[in-house]
């Protein structure tokens, strides 16, 4: 095993001060650069934009899961007063958005997303026509003044339906309605090691669809602007290129024509991460109208018809030996995909994410897996937080507790006998895990537990304790993305970097913050580079314009990749400080320090202001081959296969007996994602990650009736779990730095997420274990519990 | 139909000409241009848009700006003086009370509300309260421990207050 780092005081999260190698303001809590406008009011979300003359639209959705269009009728609409446009297809002729990957027809079937629908909705919700009023109140009457006339089909309205004998066609060009289909690994002899098997065990899982649900729904402006002969949107994405370049094509415009702006954004978590047609459809409303256009999604859309996730099943059989250790693994996923795939991911996001990673954080020898996207007349998928990874590691912990019931063994003993514990381990995934505490988190974890005493509250049927075991990949480079054959490969990221005259540095970053506090972290990486403080230093992102190129925040790659080009900036240009103090002072460029906002040489010292003083009013005495300016560019993108975050989440719960009721009493995460650089966001991050992993376990599910119709279309039925649910969670930190992101941090984003629908489960299970009733879906019913003790 | 309303924002009295329809939330941010006070789901369910009426925490979406002539209304612009965030804004910031901040607004003007009829409220009252309204970010634990850290410091401030007078 690679050497350890000792882990570093646990920061708790009032500390302002934090004790880590090498730096000064990388691993403090240091205020955050966001919070003083965003408390005061003062920060400025897309609905908070006004433009003069400005247009407000809505748009009519289909109320069918499955049609033929008949005939939209507008006229009406255009009566209403207040109202100054509609269009449908035939009016706004944008071209299709289309995902694509490059793997065979027998792999993946492309579908094209129409902008508006043309001739067939494929869900309820679909957009068929803009309405631009002059208000939203005029936008809203205008919409139900629409007549759209249908002539419905049989919906496919499940994963099974879709995938039946002689099921309706979703898209007439995806037989079985399958979008995507691959056989992966299959280890040779996989079938000889299940029959010679001391124990096989068999997991049956089916996962709720779920809603990322962000707290500010989607919403743009967009404004066509003669002087800079560009359409100008201001939209919340997470991936400002992509739109551009998506816009750009659908309208017909070059990718210069469209600048693409990204204001304080109130959440995204994957739903974002994707081009929405909806911005498109306004974008173009602007363009032909040459008056600003917002669109605000109303929260009843945002339920209904903006992209989901999570819909899942699995049929994974194990074989163990008699001491527990695990020998094959044969997965068959099917991903409810929805009617559409998505750019730039495609239908494969969560199918393939799946099958490539699923063997976990197990050493597993050998591996067979199907993964399938399906299409249904749903709203279409999206990346979630975790993507599939929630649904993976449920299945391998709910693999490893029944293997330890089958054999006789306890469960935590068994995940130990299994775990990677030396690393660089290739697995029969072909996939290079770096190192790890993957065995160090379970055993402070359970430690913890322990100590608090909960081992000895357990009890039948009342108390029970879970745990999940797990690992995220994060920091996918193009490596990594072109592994999963995307036509469009996302992975790197570029930095570009300035000082000015006063000595402030301005940075731009292609990812894309939206409460990750990258304003704050960014900009402490800078700070350490340079020796100056963060406050000193301006964080640039979410401008096309601005930034030549960036794939945004997605994935967990902000501070692996984003951080790690900012950084290399920050060298580059500090680079240029030293040889232009050592030029001006006398010296060795090489042993010049960058240090309290300035350069020091033996014989002397010059501010940064003074440097710039002469990089940009005084370039006469600049060293020869040293041009004007003081700026550097710098790109970063991991060659391998990424770097792996790992947790251990520990969970009691109390069942109520008279309700089904489950009440999470301690909840404790144990986590290791390098080095944090803020810890407190760290701890902000899993915490609000597990608060959505409980909600996805517990709570929240899209579910559909047999006419395709949602039916959680507002809160009162799309349960969000609150404060009364949530519990107050211990992070533990333990601190295994990557060895090739420039800090030797690790992504943080999404693990919460990850561990808390299988901890949960678990949970609850060793709380029904007296009763012999397993629990394998989620959102878990609480019926199911209620009957499990009835019954005993 | 027009209807002429006047509304008391933040100690300011503001005439408006409005269509009896438009809700409170809207004419405090589109017309007043107090974009501070959020909008998450328009049925009264998130939170997002809770202000102070007459000082109880009310949802801004659920309320006709014509209902709320005569109150006095007060938003999140009201909590920091001249650009200084208050003590709660501050806790919330010490805590990472916030991640994107969207929330944030709603969960401050409940919090400032209850806490002013509720001064000695006990952490798991105030947790209770914080359920009143939805955060995706943050798990809602740091909110529930900067209102509480806010709540005490109050305390603390007041029994000073109260000792220095009482010598």
């Amino acid at each position: 095993m690679a050497e350890r780092f000792p882990s570093s005081e646990p920061v708790s999260g009032d500390s302002r001060q934090g004790d880590y190698r090498h730096s000064r303001v990388v691993g403090a809590s240091v205020p955050r650069r966001e919070d003083p406008r965003l408390l005061a009011g003062r920060g400025r979300f897309v609905d908070d934009i006004a433009l003069p003359g400005m247009l407000h639209a809505q748009f009519v959705r289909s109320s069918e899961a499955f049609a033929e269009i008949v005939s939209v009728d507008l006229s009406e609409v255009r009566a209403v007063p207040g109202v100054v446009a509609a269009y449908a297809a035939a009016d706004l002729d944008l071209r299709d958005i289309t995902a694509l990957l490059d793997r065979p027809a027998h792999e993946f079937v492309p579908t094209a997303m129409p902008v508006l629908a043309r001739d067939t909705v494929r869900y309820v919700g679909e957009p068929i026509a803009i309405v631009v009023a002059t208000d939203p109140y005029a936008a809203e009457d205008g919409v139900e003044a629409a007549v759209v006339e249908y002539a419905p089909r049989e919906p496919v309205v499940s994963d099974l339906g879709a995938l039946a004998e002689g099921a309706p066609l979703v898209h007439p060009e995806a037989p079985r309605n399958t979008l995507v289909d691959v056989s992966l690994f299959a280890t040779e002899g996989i079938d000889a090691l299940f029959e010679a098997a001391h124990t096989v065990v068999e997991v049956h899982t089916k996962t709720g669809r779920q809603n990322a649900l962000p707290l500010e729904t989607r919403g743009v402006v967009a404004d066509w602007d003669d002087r800079d002969e560009q359409l100008r949107v201001q939209t919340c994405t997470q991936v400002p290129h992509q739109v551009r370049t998506v816009l750009a094509a659908c309208v017909g415009l070059a990718e210069k024509q469209v600048r693409v702006t990204v204001p304080d954004m109130g959440g995204g978590f994957g739903q974002k991460c994707v081009v929405g047609r909806e911005e498109i459809v306004a974008a173009a409303a602007a363009l032909r109208l040459r008056r600003p256009v917002k669109w605000i999604e109303d929260r009843r859309d945002a339920l209904t018809a903006a992209f989901l996730a999570r819909e899942q099943r699995y049929a994974v059989r194990a074989a163990f030996s008699e001491t527990g250790e695990i020998l094959a693994l044969d997965a068959d996923v099917v991903c409810d995909m929805g009617a559409y795939s998505c750019y730039p991911f495609t239908a494969g996001i969560e199918p393939l994410m799946a099958s490539a990673e699923m063997p976990s954080v197990y050493t597993v020898p050998a591996y067979r897996v199907r993964g399938r996207a399906v299409t249904t007349n749903k709203a279409p998928t999206a990346p979630y937080r975790g993507v599939s990874r929630p649904q993976y590691v449920m299945v391998m912990e709910r693999v490893m507790e029944k293997a330890a019931r089958a054999l006789g063994l306890d469960p935590l003993e068994v995940r130990r006998r299994n775990l990677i514990t030396v690393f660089p381990y290739t697995g029969v995934n072909a996939i290079t895990y770096d190192p790890g505490s993957y065995r160090e988190s379970l055993d402070l974890c359970e430690q913890t537990l322990r100590d608090e005493g909960w081992f000895d509250r357990r009890s039948d049927g009342v108390i029970g304790i879970g745990f999940a075991c797990f690992s995220e990949r994060t920091g996918y480079g193009s490596g990594a993305f072109a592994q999963r054959r995307m036509q469009v490969v996302p992975g790197f990221d570029l930095s570009e970097i300035r000082m000015d005259l006063d000595g402030t540095v301005s940075v731009t970053t292609g990812t894309l913050s939206h409460g990750q506090s990258h304003e704050t972290t960014m900009a402490q990486i800078v700070a350490d580079r340079l020796g100056i403080p963060y406050d000193r230093v301006k964080i640039v992102q979410g401008d096309t314009d601005r930034i030549t190129y960036g794939w945004g925040s997605f994935a967990s790659r902000s501070i692996t990749i984003g951080g790690s080009a900012v950084a290399a900036a920050s060298v580059k240009l500090g680079d240029q400080l030293r040889e232009i103090a050592a030029h001006l002072l006398g010296g060795d460029p090489a042993a010049a320090v960058l240090e309290d906002g300035g350069v020091r040489l033996e014989d002397g010292r010059l501010s940064f202001p003074e440097i710039a003083d002469v990089a940009y009013l005084r370039s006469h005495l600049l060293p020869k081959g040293v041009g004007p300016g003081l700026a550097a560019t710098a790109s970063f993108d991991v060659a391998g296969d990424g770097t792996f975050s790992n947790a251990t989440h520990g969970v009691v719960v109390e069942l109520d007996p008279g309700t089904g009721g489950v009440e999470i009493l301690r909840y404790v995460c144990v986590e290791d994602c390098g080095v944090a650089i803020h810890p407190q966001v760290v701890e902000g991050q899993a915490r609000g990650g597990i608060a959505q992993g409980i909600a996805g376990a517990l709570f929240e599910v899209v579910r559909y009736d047999d006419a395709g119709q949602p039916l959680a279309p507002s809160f009162m039925e799309y349960k969000v779990p609150t404060a009364a649910e949530i519990p107050d969670v211990r992070i533990e930190h333990l601190e295994t730095p990557c060895a090739f992101t420039e800090n030797g941090a690790k992504g943080a984003g999404e693990g919460g997420t990850i561990g808390a629908p299988a901890a949960v489960l678990n949970a609850i299970n060793d709380a029904l274990r007296h009763t012999g009733v397993e629990l394998d879906d989620t959102p878990i019913p609480r019926e199911a519990i209620f009957r499990a003790l009835e019954a005993s | 139909m027009i209807q002429l309303v006047e509304l008391s924002v933040n100690g300011e009295r503001h005439d408006l000409a409005i269509e009896p329809r438009r809700t409170l939330v809207d004419v405090l941010r589109h017309d007043l241009r107090l974009t501070g006070t959020h909008v998450g789901c328009e049925h009264g369910i998130c939170g997002a848009c809770t202000v102070l009426v007459d000082g109880q925490p009310a949802r801004a979406c659920l309320l006709f700006a014509a209902q709320v002539e005569g109150a006095d209304i007060r938003t999140v612009e009201s909590l920091s003086e001249g650009g200084a965030l208050n003590d709660l804004q501050q806790c919330f910031s010490e805590h990472h009370g916030l991640q994107c901040g969207f929330c944030t607004p709603g969960m401050l003007m409940l919090a400032e509300g209850y806490l002013a009829d509720e001064p000695d409220a006990t952490k798991e009252e105030i947790r209770e309260v914080v359920a009143s309204n939805l955060c995706r970010c943050t798990g809602y634990q740091t909110i529930v421990e900067a209102i509480d850290d806010c709540a005490s410091r109050r305390r603390a401030a007041l029994q000073d207050r109260l000792d220095r007078s009482a010598s």
